[in-house]
């Protein structure tokens, strides 16, 4: 009896096993297109591959993945990987930075925000949508929606999403900025002065979204 | 009974969301939009029809004792085989219906199947019999993602059919499910009394 | 701090019954009275913590280290089929008042989606062990709340003249939507609680 029952176990074991290795490189290939599908979306236009490798950057103890396009030898812009806390959870979003620090375009990864409502995030801040963030420059003016003196009008009855959206724009062009400076100036070390008026700008970016989450 | 019997019984006269009542989760939980309601159906439905077959097959082999178990091993197996295959070549439904796909393994609906039709009937009967209940949940499903979605955004499967403005995003959210399910489940008592 | 605020959200603002449908089977099925209910939640909260416990352990001192991390459902359920039959012969001569009480609900415990369900969310959401037991129990006290207050209406709901073709799940699913949408007045505090906690 608890021979049948080990027997059968090991079968299906073994049988999932084989399935394993064989999905593997699919499932793979499929994320690195799902990935390599919303950088296209976001920075158009390059010719090298930026999910190949892309750099990892610390700011204030939070993660961000920042996949940077080239055409030729010419740096046109980064696709930056970031995160913030909203209505209903984590909100990832991928922003697309031209080489002047504009954002392009961007794609919201995953969310778990109200259907129907915070959802909305997904265009509302494109072009043609109404909140759109599209040509404007984080560096210049942190976005802020108009409730919190900004001029970003945010989604309807979901003004907590369309905060926690900006933030992790404001905080995208921060961890960008750092990254883009230092490959400017071509220094792999952060010791020069240069990376210490870098941490200055992401404290101000991060400070004035500090400020709206507590409204 | 014959298998075209056996497949519009699972359809029609004991549709496990409808009739039954069985597999709640995964029908309230996953039928915000019909595209969504579908995709999870189906889900079930291949679940279904294979864990179905296999334990026909093997219900010789099988001690009393310890059936349940196997079943449940079976069951388990094919549900992690759909994971592995949805995340390989359907990425996104999968992300979409996220922890309902492992949750599969404990929808009723499986197990009830295998105890009170597979463990008896032959393997063809055995298929039909899981087709048949794996549609009528699919179509279950459906209907009320369709319904849901009409109601709380204004389209079908992702076609606008009113302006985004008159939908009540109520029906989009989870008290809408419970609602629009206890009204159908109403309407159909209503149809098969008539 | 943190844990007082996941108890909270676990229970009034993501409801693991009314707002993420899981455990709806329990729900429905064992509502008809205040008494059951509380059997059945007290059975799904000592459950769902041991199972947490076991599962937690298996994913990282089996599954993980042998790469086997696609054999996780398989695994999970069969451990939870097994800790309920344990759990029910450990009680039986233990403590027969206990078995007495919880004994009936105990075998419909493994097919509760809630169980298996909230096991793997503790893996997904990558909580520490005692992130994770806190986080269940507290899902688990939300599922007792929810049959508690539930099978209270219901057993009011006796009383009330209802359409013919309405009576039985019918107007239950409804009147869960009614309590769903009241628990949807919750959304929010979760975030307020953060704030006043200091947390973000």
């Amino acid at each position: 009896m608890a021979l049948v029952l080990t027997g059968f176990s090991v079968i299906a074991g073994g049988l999932l096993g084989w399935v394993n290795d064989v999905t593997a490189g699919p499932i793979a290939e499929a994320n690195a297109k799902t990935l390599s599908d919303a950088i296209k979306v976001v920075v158009p236009g390059f010719d090298n591959n930026p999910a190949e490798a892309p750099d990892t950057i610390d700011v204030n103890g939070v993660k961000y993945i920042v996949y940077k396009a080239t055409k030729g030898d010419e740096f046109i812009g980064a696709a930056v990987q970031s995160s913030s806390n909203g209505f209903g959870g984590a909100l990832t979003v991928l922003v697309g930075f031209d080489a002047d620090g504009k954002i392009i375009d961007y794609s919201l990864l995953s969310h778990a925000e109200t259907p129907g409502l915070g959802s909305k995030a997904a265009d509302w801040f494109k072009k043609g949508g109404k909140g759109d963030i599209t040509g404007k420059n984080p560096g210049e003016t942190p976005l802020t929606v108009s409730k919190d003196g900004g001029q970003i009008d945010a989604i309807t009855a979901s003004t907590i999403t369309s905060r926690a959206f900006l933030l992790a724009v404001n905080n995208a062009y921060a961890a960008y900025k750092n990254q883009h400076v230092d490959a400017a100036s071509g220094a792999t070390q952060q010791a020069a002065p240069a990376p210490a008026a870098q941490t200055d700008s992401t404290q101000v970016a991060v400070d004035t979204t500090k400020v709206v989450t507590n409204k | 009974m014959n298998n075209f019997k056996v497949l519009m019984n699972g359809i029609v006269k004991e549709n496990p969301t409808f009739v039954l009542l069985l597999g709640m989760c995964p029908t309230l939980g996953t039928t915000s939009s019909a595209i969504n309601g579908m995709g999870m159906g189906l889900a079930t439905l291949f679940v279904l029809v294979c864990s179905n077959v296999v334990i026909s097959l093997i219900k010789k082999l099988v001690p009393d004792m310890v059936r349940i178990p196997i079943f449940i091993v079976v069951i388990a197996s094919f549900v992690t085989l759909l994971q592995m295959l949805m995340q390989a070549y359907v990425s996104d439904l999968y992300a979409t219906l996220g922890l309902f796909i492992p949750l599969i393994v404990v929808n009723c609906i499986l197990l009830g199947r295998a105890e009170a039709f597979a463990a008896k009937n032959s393997p063809l009967s055995s298929f039909f019999d899981g087709l048949g209940m794996g549609l009528g949940f699919t179509i279950a499903l459906t209907l009320l993602g369709g319904v849901r979605e009409f109601l709380g955004t204004g389209k079908i499967f992702n076609l606008t059919v009113m302006p985004e403005n008159y939908g009540m995003l109520l029906f989009v959210l989870a008290p809408g499910a419970f609602i629009a399910l206890g009204y159908l489940i109403a309407i159909v008592n209503r149809l098969k009394k008539a | 701090m943190e844990y007082i605020l996941i108890f909270i959200t676990a229970i009034f603002v993501n409801n693991v019954v009314l707002s993420q449908f899981l455990g709806i089977c329990p729900f429905l099925g064992v509502s008809k009275k205040v008494e059951t209910a509380m059997g059945m939640g007290a059975a799904v909260a000592f459950v769902l913590t041991l199972a947490t416990i076991v599962t937690y352990a298996i994913q990282h001192f089996v599954l993980n280290p042998f790469h086997l991390e696609y054999l996780q459902t398989i695994a999970f359920i069969l451990v939870i089929a097994a800790l309920v039959q344990m759990v029910e012969i450990i009680l039986k001569k233990v403590s027969p008042a206990l078995y007495q009480a919880l004994g009936v609900f105990l075998p419909l415990i493994t097919t509760n989606c809630c169980i298996l369900g909230v096991t793997i969310l503790v893996i997904q959401k990558d909580y520490d062990l005692l992130t994770g037991v806190v986080y269940a129990f507290s899902t688990a006290i939300g599922f007792a709340l929810a049959l508690v207050v539930f099978a209270g209406i219901r057993e009011q709901l006796i009383l009330v003249n209802i359409p013919k073709g309405m009576r039985g799940m019918s107007i239950a699913l409804v009147t869960a939507g009614l309590l769903a949408m009241a628990f949807m007045g919750f959304s929010g505090v979760d975030k307020g609680l953060a704030v006043l906690f200091g947390l973000q």
